[in-house]
């Protein structure tokens, strides 16, 4: 009978029985709800051992289904497996050296780490970024893997964030950080090349969208790939001329820096989400990413789905805050 | 064959519950229950909703309905919110070209979670 290895206990699958059923009938807590495998409750992954039948993965996203998560309700195991439940999930820490702090704009610096050994990742992912005190927060990776083991984070200065402040503040060039990762269902898959792409990002958001641009790109998309990249302030963009630079070189990729209330001949004058709902009304069919601020994500993804663009489509990663910021603070 | 190979089974819940949603979130009577929630685990939840009035596979009881809108009733949902919310699944079913007969049998399926849902 397949052994399923769950929270460090090791459970024996009757014949035909499916993972909800033998983990609830040991003794353990799965969370589930209609049993039939829609609700998405009881979803689950499989970090080690056999991938999930296709028939357990039925209604996932795409990303997910790349990384092995499934339907505990109607897996019915034909090998031995590791499983873990949604969002517990954890990558061991590796250390990383600081090799680099650039600024990118006022707010933003490039934060380049050397891993001892390649870090492997899907552009639009993020990591753990963990302090020696154990203080951690969860940042994008910014932009392609590299086979060098260097990574990239763009890391806003967020007026009273801890790690933020050390990081711009104290990290020095040298010092070792700790790095744990992949996370994230927000990446490119190459299995609709024809596909439009919308990608939508505000302030630091764009570290993860310039990732999945050019993952795109690499890839050979052809479908018209728009990013909208937006900030309350002018100087808030960046990444421009690399940006711009981009978009000579691939006629379907469109790059449309937005500033809230500036109009110079170098932005489109106002919000990036309500630029993009205006130039694109209808998204049917389109394949929609957004980052950023968590309200601009919110109320982003039900104006993309209320255009046309199917649920399954729409790719969120909100920037949620680890702890309220600051008073006073403009957020990007 | 049953009512939900009939409709189509699970292709026809697929079709159906982007319509659906759509609908319910662009009605200003009722968007404000969903204001708060995950709109990926609201789709699922109307996902299986609809495979249950569809007639497909479920494992749903009055007694999980009736918990699962009480809060929902605290705040002030009543029969108007319910009749909305039908009105929309039976425009849907007439968007996808469902014959009548069948639009019926998912209305009455849908109709008699009312006093669960409505906690009467």
């Amino acid at each position: 009978m397949p052994l399923l290895q769950f929270q460090q206990r090791t459970y024996d699958c009757a014949p035909g029985e499916t993972v909800l059923d033998c983990l609830t009938r040991e003794g353990a807590t799965v969370p589930s709800s209609c049993r039939s495998g829609v609700c998405q409750t009881c979803l689950m992954r499989a970090v080690d051992g056999a991938a999930p039948p296709a028939s357990a993965q039925n209604g996932l996203k795409p990303t997910l289904r790349a990384q092995g998560y499934f339907l505990a309700c109607m897996c019915r195991p034909q090998e031995a497996m590791e499983i873990t439940l949604a969002g517990e999930d954890v990558a061991p820490r590796t250390p990383a050296v600081v090799v680099a702090k650039e600024r990118l704009n006022g707010d933003i610096l490039r934060l380049t780490l050397r891993c001892f050994q390649p870090f492997e990742y899907q552009a639009g992912q993020f990591a753990h970024l963990s302090r020696a005190d154990g203080l951690s927060r969860s940042y994008s990776l910014a932009g392609l893997p590299r086979p060098d083991g260097v990574i990239e984070f763009h890391i806003r200065r967020l007026p009273g964030g801890a790690m933020s402040a050390w990081i711009h503040e104290s990290l020095r060039v040298g010092d070792i950080i700790d790095v744990a990762g992949s996370y994230g269902n927000c990446f490119y898959l190459p299995d609709a090349p024809t596909q439009g792409m919308l990608l939508i990002g505000t302030g630091s958001g764009l570290a993860p969208l310039w990732g999945i641009v050019s993952d795109a790109l690499k890839q050979g998309h052809t479908g018209p790939i728009r990013l909208y990249h937006g900030s309350w302030k002018p100087e808030g963009l960046y990444l421009v001329d690399a940006l711009r630079h981009l978009a000579a070189e691939h006629s379907n990729f469109t790059y449309v820096p937005c500033v809230d209330n500036d109009a110079t001949a170098d932005h489109r004058e106002g919000r990036a989400d309500l630029l993009a709902h205006a130039d694109l009304p209808d998204l049917k069919g389109w394949r929609v990413y957004l980052c950023g601020h968590p309200d601009m994500v919110k109320s982003a993804r039900k104006r993309a789905f209320l255009a046309g663009a199917s649920m399954q489509e729409i790719y969120a990663d909100p920037f949620v805050l680890s702890a309220p910021p600051a008073p006073a603070a403009k957020v990007a | 064959m049953s009512l939900y190979d009939s409709l189509g089974g699970e292709a026809a819940v697929n079709a159906a519950v982007d319509i659906f949603y759509r609908k319910v979130l662009a009605d200003e009577s009722i968007s404000h229950f969903f204001d708060d929630v995950d709109m990926e685990r609201q789709a699922a939840k109307q996902k299986a909703f609809l495979t249950y009035a569809f007639g497909g596979p479920n494992h749903y009881t009055g007694q999980a309905m009736r918990a699962a809108h009480a809060p929902l009733v605290a705040q002030g949902l009543n029969e108007s919110h319910f009749n909305a919310v039908a009105g929309h699944l039976q425009a849907t079913l007439q968007e996808l070209s469902v014959p009548q007969p069948l639009i019926d049998q998912v209305m009455a399926i849908a109709g008699s979670t009312h006093d669960d849902v409505l906690n009467l």
